[in-house]
C-alpha cells in the first residue's frame, strides 16, 4: 500500500482544498477513484472513532470520506482543512470555526465527487428533519444512528416525525440479520400469527423498530419485553397453535425454536458499525420498509404504555 | 440476474426489502469425495463463506462420504482446517459453532451397499436432530468414471427421491463427458435418476458472477449494443490461457486435451453470451433460449486444416523458470497426441455476424493465466489526417477480463501531445476491483446457494451441451489422426495459430 500522504491547510478556501486534493492525486500518479462521497458530519470528540468506522467501510465500497466538524461557533470565522490520501483512499477532514458551520454546504459542494451518490452519516446527535437540513439536502442518503443519541427512543421518534425518502438509521441496519432468520423462518409456511413478543434492552431503539416491522408485515399486535439485554433478546412468534422463538442471550449465538422441530443454532453476532455502515452504503434508493416501520414505531410504544397503566 | 420474486406467501418477504438476503429453507448438503482438492480448497471454505453472510439455514448439515476410516470429528476436524486454510471471510467461533454441529461423516466405497444404506441412515437422522426436513443437495466432487456408480446408488437407495413436500438435488461438475455420445450417455444416466430441474451441471470456469457481468455490460448500457454487430466488429477473439501445465493431472488430461478440457464449455459459453440476441428476460430459460440459438448457428471452417491450429508445449523457459514439454511430465505415454493447445476460427450464421470471425484459443503453458473476450472494431473508413499520423493507429477494441482483475478495457486512438498530429493507441481502463471493492463472492458460493436455493442456475442445459460437442467432435476427429505442432512453454501457442490469423491479415492480441 502507498504511504499515506498528509496536507495540512489552515485558514483555507474550498476551491483550495479542490486543487490540493488534484495536486496529491497527481503525484501519486492515481486518479479520482470511488463510487460515491461519504459527508460525516461529526463532532471533535468522535471524529477518530468516526473515521475509523468509515475507512472500514469504504474497503467495500471506494468513495471520498468528507469529515466536516464544527467549532467555536461563537468565534472568529475559518475553514481549517487536512487531507489525507493512501492509495486509492482519499478523506479529508473539515474544521468549520464560528458561522462557516451554518454554511456547511457552500464547503462541501465544491468538494463531493462529479454525478456520483452523496451519502451524509450523523454518528451522533443529527438535526431533526434531515432531509431540510444544510448538509442532509446535498445527500440522496442520510444515515443516522438513533441509539449514539443522548435519548435513543425520542431520536428514533423525531426520525419518524421529519422523515424523508433516503433516510435510515442504524437502529434498522443493526437488525437485518434478526429480520433475514425470521423471514426464513416462515419461509416454509406458518399459520396466521396471532401474537408477536419482543425482548430487548430499555431504551434500546432496535427493540421497538423490530418490533413495529413485525407488526405491520403480520398484522398481529406485539408486547415489547425489557430484558438486561445486550441489545435484542428474544422474539415470539404465536400462531393459534403453534410457535417460533428465536432466542440470543448472549449477543451472539440464538436458537431458532419451532414447535415441532429441534432447536437449531443460529450464529446471530451484534453487528459492528462498520458493517452498519457498509449495508447502508450498498443501497442507496430510498428504504420504504424503513419507512413504514419506523412510522410504526409510535403505535408500538403506545400499546406498551398502556399495558403497563 | 435473480429471477423475479415469486408472489410469495411469506408476510415477512417484501420485494422493496432489498437488505433481506435469501436464506434457504432447512436442508443439508452431501459431498461425495471430501478428500480431493475441489472439496477442501473450494467446496467447504465457500460452506463457511455461505454460513459467514448468514445465508444458510439454521441447522443446515454437511455431511462427507469417503472412502477413509474417519469418525464425525475427524471430518469436522478435516472441514475446521479447511475453512481457516481457504476461507475467504474471517474465521468466527459462533459461525464455526453453528457448522461443526451439523458435520458428519460416511465412510465407504462406491460399490458399497452398506456405505450407501449408512448414508440413507445418517440424513434420516439428520432430518430427526437438526431438522433438514428431508432436503438434501449431492455434491459429486468425483471423477467422471464414478458418476455412474453413485447415481446408481443413490437410485437404488432411494435417496435420490424426496417426497411431495422435500427436494434431492444433484451437482456434477465438468467435464459432461468426453464427446458427443458419451455426454448424450451422461445425460440419460443423470435423467433416469433426476428430473431435469434437479440437476445442477457446473462449469466453474464460468462463475454466476461472470455471465451477469456481461449480460450487464451488454443489455443494461445504451453505449455498446449499437455498434455490437457485423457493421462495426472486425472479428472476436476469445482466450482463455493458462501458465501452469498439467501438474498431477495426467491421468485425467491425456486423452481429453484442451478442447474438450476449455473450449467445448468454457470458450463456447463465452462466446455464446458475447454474439447472443438480448434474451426477453434474464430467467434461466430465456437466456437458455438466445444460447441455444447461438450455439446452433456456429459455423466451423471449411478446411479445418487452415481453420484451426493445435499443439502441445515443449520445454522452455517460462517466468524464469524451466519447465519441462508436455511428453516429459510424469505419466505421460510417448505415444500421446493429447493437444494443450487449441484454436479455431468459428463464424455464427446471423444476420448480426455473418462474416465476422470469431477465433477461439485456449491453452497451457501459455505467457500467462488469463481469460478474456476481446471485440475488435473495423478501422475507421476514412481518416482525415496523412498516414504518418496514423502510423501507429491500430484497431479500436473492447476487452472483457473475466480474470485475473476482471472488468473492462476499452482501446482507441488518442492524439499523442505536441505540435506534430500523431495518433497512437490508448487504454481507457475498469475494473470491478477498484469500483467496487467490496469482494465479489467466490463462484462456488453462488452457486451451492443457487443449488440450496433451487434457483435455476445459469448453467449450461444438457442440450447446451449437446451443441456444443457437435462444434467440437469434428475438430477433435480431424486433429485425432495427425501430430499436435510444438510450442515452447511461455509463449502464445503454435506457430500454426500465427498462421491461421496472418492468413487473414490479422493478428492475435497479446493478452
Amino acid at each position: 500500500m502507498a504511504a499515506a500522504m498528509i496536507t495540512d491547510l489552515t485558514r483555507t478556501t474550498a476551491a483550495a482544498v479542490g486543487s490540493a486534493l488534484s495536486r496529491a492525486r497527481s503525484r501519486e500518479g492515481a486518479a479520482t477513484v470511488g463510487v460515491l462521497t461519504l459527508v460525516v458530519s461529526v463532532s471533535e470528540r468522535s471524529a477518530a472513532a468516526a473515521l475509523e468506522c468509515a475507512g472500514e467501510a469504504a474497503r467495500a465500497h471506494p468513495c471520498r470520506i468528507l469529515l466536516v466538524i464544527s467549532r467555536a461557533p461563537a468565534g472568529a470565522t475559518r475553514l481549517d482543512a487536512s487531507i489525507h490520501t493512501a492509495g486509492p483512499r482519499e478523506h479529508v477532514t473539515l474544521r468549520l470555526y464560528g458561522s462557516l458551520g451554518e454554511h456547511a454546504d457552500s464547503v462541501v459542494l465544491p468538494l463531493l465527487l462529479p454525478d456520483t451518490p452523496v451519502v451524509l452519516w450523523w454518528p451522533g446527535e443529527s438535526p431533526d428533519n434531515l432531509g431540510a437540513s444544510v448538509l442532509g439536502r446535498l445527500a440522496g442518503r442520510r444515515i443516522t444512528d438513533a441509539a449514539a443519541s443522548a435519548d435513543p427512543l425520542g431520536a428514533l421518534a423525531r426520525r419518524a416525525a421529519g422523515y424523508s425518502p433516503g433516510d435510515t438509521d442504524f437502529a434498522w441496519s443493526r437488525i437485518t440479520p434478526w429480520r433475514a432468520t425470521l423471514a426464513a423462518a416462515l419461509d416454509n409456511g406458518f399459520d396466521p400469527v396471532r401474537s408477536i413478543e419482543v425482548s430487548g434492552a430499555s431504551g434500546n431503539p432496535s427493540v421497538p423498530l423490530l418490533g413495529a416491522w413485525l407488526s405491520n408485515r403480520l398484522g398481529a399486535p406485539v408486547v415489547i419485553r425489557t430484558s438486561r439485554g445486550p441489545g435484542i433478546t428474544g422474539v415470539v412468534l404465536r400462531s393459534d397453535h403453534a410457535e417460533i422463538a428465536l432466542t440470543r442471550p448472549d449477543g451472539r449465538r440464538a436458537s431458532l425454536e419451532r414447535s415441532g422441530s429441534p432447536a437449531r443454532l443460529v450464529a446471530l453476532a451484534r453487528r459492528t458499525d462498520a458493517q452498519c455502515l457498509a449495508e447502508e452504503l450498498r443501497r442507496l434508493d430510498p428504504d420504504e420498509p424503513y419507512a413504514e416501520s419506523v412510522a410504526a414505531v409510535g403505535k408500538v410504544s403506545r400499546a406498551k404504555a398502556r399495558k403497563r397503566s | 440476474m435473480t429471477i423475479a420474486p415469486i408472489e410469495s406467501s411469506n408476510p415477512l418477504r417484501d420485494p422493496r426489502d432489498k437488505r433481506l438476503p435469501r436464506i434457504s429453507g432447512p436442508c443439508g448438503l452431501v459431498i461425495f469425495g471430501v478428500t480431493g482438492d475441489l472439496a477442501r480448497k473450494k467446496l467447504m471454505p465457500a460452506v463457511y463463506d455461505l454460513a459467514n453472510r448468514g445465508l444458510l439455514p439454521p441447522g443446515f448439515a454437511l455431511t462427507g462420504f469417503a472412502r477413509r476410516d474417519w469418525a464425525d470429528q475427524d471430518f469436522t476436524q478435516v472441514v475446521h482446517d479447511s475453512v481457516k486454510e481457504h476461507a475467504r471471510t474471517p474465521f468466527r467461533e459462533d459461525v464455526w459453532d453453528q457448522l461443526a454441529a451439523g458435520c458428519r461423516f460416511v465412510p465407504g466405497d462406491f460399490a458399497d451397499d452398506e456405505a450407501f444404506d449408512n448414508l440413507v441412515r445418517t440424513i434420516q437422522d439428520l432430518d430427526r436432530v437438526r431438522g433438514t426436513d428431508g432436503n438434501h443437495a449431492f455434491y459429486l466432487s468425483i471423477p467422471p468414471k464414478f458418476f455412474g456408480p453413485v447415481l446408481g446408488q443413490l437410485k437404488r437407495s432411494g435417496l435420490s427421491a424426496g417426497d411431495s413436500t422435500s427436494w434431492r438435488r444433484v451437482v456434477v461438475e465438468k467435464p459432461f463427458g468426453h464427446n458427443l455420445a458419451s455426454a448424450r450417455d451422461l445425460n440419460r444416466v443423470l435423467d433416469e435418476v433426476f428430473t431435469p430441474e434437479s440437476v445442477f451441471r457446473i462449469d466453474h470456469y464460468l462463475g454466476k458472477e461472470t455471465v451477469q457481468n456481461l449480460l450487464a455490460l451488454r443489455f443494461a448500457n445504451t453505449l455498446f449494443e449499437p455498434v455490437w454487430n457485423r457493421g462495426y466488429v472486425d472479428h472476436v477473439q476469445i482466450t482463455m490461457a493458462e501458465d501452469i501445465g498439467i501438474g498431477g493431472r495426467a491421468g485425467y488430461y491425456d486423452g481429453i486435451g484442451a478442447a474438450r478440457d476449455v473450449l467445448q464449455n468454457h470458450l463456447l459459453q463465452l462466446l455464446a453470451l458475447t454474439a447472443m440476441e438480448e434474451p426477453v428476460s434474464f430467467q434461466a430459460d430465456a437466456l437458455r433460449t438466445e444460447k441455444l440459438k447461438v450455439l446452433g448457428a456456429i459455423k466451423l471452417p471449411a478446411d479445418l486444416g487452415s481453420g484451426s491450429s493445435f499443439g502441445v508445449y515443449d520445454k522452455g523457459w517460462q517466468g524464469g523458470e524451466l519447465v519441462r514439454g508436455y511428453a516429459e511430465e510424469e505419466g505421460i505415454p510417448n505415444s500421446s497426441r493429447t493437444e494443450t493447445y487449441a484454436a479455431v476460427r468459428l463464424e455464427v450464421d446471423t444476420r448480426r455476424w455473418a462474416g465476422v470471425p470469431f477465433y477461439l484459443r485456449t491453452g497451457k503453458r501459455l505467457g500467462r493465466r488469463v481469460s478474456e473476450i476481446a471485440v475488435v472494431f473495423q478501422r475507421a473508413p476514412h481518416l482525415p489526417f496523412t498516414t504518418t499520423a496514423t502510423e501507429e493507429l491500430g484497431q479500436n477494441a473492447l476487452v472483457i477480463r473475466v480474470q485475473p482483475d476482471e472488468g473492462v478495457t476499452v482501446r482507441f486512438g488518442s492524439k499523442v501531445p505536441g505540435t506534430a498530429m500523431e495518433v497512437r493507441d490508448v487504454n481507457m481502463d475498469f475494473a470491478y476491483g477498484e469500483a467496487f471493492t467490496e469482494r465479489s463472492p467466490e463462484a462456488y458460493e453462488r452457486l451451492i446457494l443457487d443449488v440450496l436455493l433451487g434457483d435455476p442456475p445459469l448453467f449450461p442445459s444438457s442440450q447446451e451441451i449437446d451443441l456444443s460437442w457437435q462444434v467440437v467432435d469434428p475438430l477433435t476427429t480431424y486433429w485425432a489422426g495427425r501430430r499436435p505442432q510444438k510450442y515452447p512453454a511461455g509463449s502464445w501457442g503454435p506457430q500454426s495459430a500465427y498462421d491461421m490469423l496472418a492468413r487473414e491479415g490479422r493478428m492475435w492480441r497479446r493478452p
